[in-house]
């Protein structure tokens, strides 16, 4: 089903956002070179690959965070660096790995911050401003704490109330940078689930960079595996997830079955005997 | 605050409380200041000189002498306030305001270079306090700007500066004679005394500059302490916003020092009374420079009623209470875990 969407999408308009022959560097460490990338519209967009593999760098490109220092970053046809700031963020919002709470700021507050980007120093609170903002933490499961200081909550809850603020912005696209890191399995799937939904429900444009390759081959609806700055591979998880794939891209042995739960693809890495076995074999 | 007309301004009524009532004991302050020194005035008579209604002698006390001087405390006070948030929320800690980033000792520095090296006059001085304020402030950039400021990073920086800048202060009083030392010493205590309307008017122009354009990008400032990915997300132009906000603060701060003198601890305590009075995240800005104002004038006051008129500078005044601050601070934010 997702594959065919997908495969739809492709053949009409272009997508909103993509990079084009980009290459991304720190200072001079180059990070990836010549890097073409395109986010389907309408998917929830999974980008996997090994640690230090340019993961989180293409999201910060893509995010007009790192000034790519060749090619371009196209949104809606446009290079995104020549953009307005704030028509940006009305288009395209992120989740940064590591963001900051302000001392003593409530929920509320915090989510509604997101509604910068739609306001104007005459324009700084308008009601629907405070509608957004409720509907985001409705959907967040964050209403009822909305009084609560964000320092006082647990660490599922501040990525929920996190969330929230990033929906308040009502961006048509929007990239998440690792958004499960550092939360347990139960508030991992919780955040996933809330990901899938916001994705189904609204048809928001989901990019998220994932460490687990089964969570990502579970919710993706389109994977973009990368290593050393490269495109491996891309497309639906049950196209293009194999042992070969896995092995190519993270070096490590493994069966993929069907997932029980969702016949997604599943990764069972090689027990420690077959691999070491199957080193001195080769 | 809405308006049909779709124009709406988000005001925080405790906040709004907080200045109201900071505004009001800054001016009460002040006027029990005018009628403070050799010749006391009642505050009634102040207040009907100050609307143009006093004796031709009250009128020269009121708004020749001592007026001027209310003025000049409460501009250095208030830029000061508005300068501490401004640095404080840039650096995204309570330890990073002018005095302790080391741009007072700049100023001095500069001064004391005039004053020891130049003989030069007081309007001299000013320009060198102006000067070496600023020249500190680019250092501070220089040195501690990469890739924005990361917690105690500017604040060890500026200790760095401070120290070095003493020292240049230092070596210089040892070189000055009798004269020029005990004017520089004078100096560097940071007092109000025997300023006039040439200091008013430069202070209060700068002021109105710079205050416009710091509230315009408030919005802004607010979002950048939610971390500079974040801001930039939300669409603020986060190194122009902060550029413009940190050369504002220098600016007032050297402005305020070059007035005044290095008038301590008030850039870095105003901004977290007020904030602590108003429960409000965010810089405070506004707060903050009625707390700076109110401040300012009631310790100028305070130390002429104890001690007699200009017997003891504001600035030893604030120093002395600011420093028991400073120790409290250390002392919970190590408790917090944050030193």
């Amino acid at each position: 089903m997702s594959g065919t969407h997908t495969n739809n999408l492709r053949s009409t308009a272009v997508n909103r956002l993509s990079a084009e022959n980009v290459t991304l560097a720190y200072d001079q460490r180059v990070i990836a070179e010549q890097l073409s990338v395109e986010i389907p519209d309408n998917s929830f967009t999974v980008i996997v690959g090994p640690n230090a593999c340019g993961k989180s760098t293409l999201l910060r490109a893509l995010s007009r965070m790192l000034k790519p220092s060749h090619g371009r970053v196209l949104l809606d046809g446009q290079a995104i660096q020549s953009m307005p700031a704030k028509k940006v963020a009305r288009t395209l919002g992120l989740l940064p790995q590591s963001s900051i709470a302000p001392d003593g700021i409530t929920v509320a507050d915090l989510v509604g911050r997101g509604r910068y980007p739609h306001q104007g120093l005459l324009r700084q609170w308008s009601a629907e401003d405070e509608r957004v903002v409720q509907e985001s933490m409705r959907q967040t499961g964050v209403a009822e704490l909305a009084e609560r200081y964000v320092d006082e909550l647990s660490g599922g809850q501040r990525q929920r109330v996190w969330i929230a603020m990033a929906l308040a912005q009502q961006t048509p696209l929007l990239l998440l940078d690792e958004p499960t890191t550092y939360l347990d399995i139960q508030h991992q799937i919780d955040v996933l689930d809330l990901c899938a939904e916001l994705h189904e429900t609204q048809g928001r444009t989901l990019v998220a960079v994932l460490h687990d390759l089964n969570h990502a081959a579970r919710y993706a609806t389109h994977l973009i595996a990368l290593r050393g700055g490269t495109v491996i591979a891309e497309g639906a998880p049950n196209d293009i997830v194999t042992a070969e794939l896995v092995e190519e891209v993270f070096g490590l042995r493994c069966q993929v079955i069907d997932d029980p739960e969702t016949g997604t693809p599943l990764v069972v890495p090689a027990a420690r005997k077959v691999r070491a076995e199957r080193a001195t074999a080769a | 605050m809405r308006t049909p007309g779709g124009l709406s301004l988000r005001l925080d009524p405790r906040a709004l409380t907080v200045v109201v009532l900071l505004l009001a004991a800054a001016g009460a302050a002040g006027v029990a200041l005018i009628g403070t020194g050799d010749a006391k005035i009642p505050a009634a008579d102040v207040l009907r000189t100050l609307a143009g209604n006093g004796t031709a002698y009250q009128d020269f006390i009121v708004n020749e002498l001592r007026l001027p001087r209310v003025l000049v405390g409460l501009l250095v006070g208030a830029s000061l306030g508005l300068g501490g948030a401004l640095f404080q929320s840039v650096s995204r800690n309570p330890l990073g305001s002018p005095d302790v980033l080391g741009l007072s000792q700049g100023s001095t520095a500069g001064a004391l270079v005039v004053i020891v090296l130049m003989s030069g006059s007081a309007a001299e001085v000013t320009l060198g306090a102006l000067a070496g304020g600023l020249a500190t402030g680019l250092a501070i950039y220089a040195l501690a700007w990469k890739q924005g400021v990361h917690g105690y990073r500017l604040v060890l920086v500026g200790i760095g500066v401070n120290a070095m800048m003493t020292a240049v202060s230092g070596y210089l009083l040892t070189k000055a004679d009798l004269v020029d030392a005990t004017r520089a010493v004078v100096w560097m205590t940071g007092s109000l005394a025997g300023r006039d309307w040439e200091q008013v008017w430069p202070l209060l122009g700068l002021c109105a500059v710079l205050l416009p354009l710091v509230l315009v990008n408030a919005r802004g400032l607010r979002m950048l302490e939610m971390g500079d990915d974040i801001a930039n997300a939300l669409g603020v132009r986060v190194q122009r916003v902060r550029l413009l906000l940190m050369v504002s603060a220098v600016l007032l701060a050297a402005a305020a020092t070059a007035a005044a003198g290095p008038v301590s601890f008030v850039a870095l305590t105003a901004p977290q009374l007020a904030r602590r009075l108003t429960r409000s995240p965010g810089p405070n800005l506004v707060p903050s420079l009625c707390m700076g104002a109110a401040l300012l004038v009631a310790a100028d006051w305070a130390s002429q009623r104890a001690f007699g008129a200009d017997q003891l500078p504001v600035g030893v005044v604030t120093g002395v209470l600011g420093g028991v601050y400073l120790l409290w601070l250390l002392v919970t934010e190590r408790r917090a875990g944050r030193i």
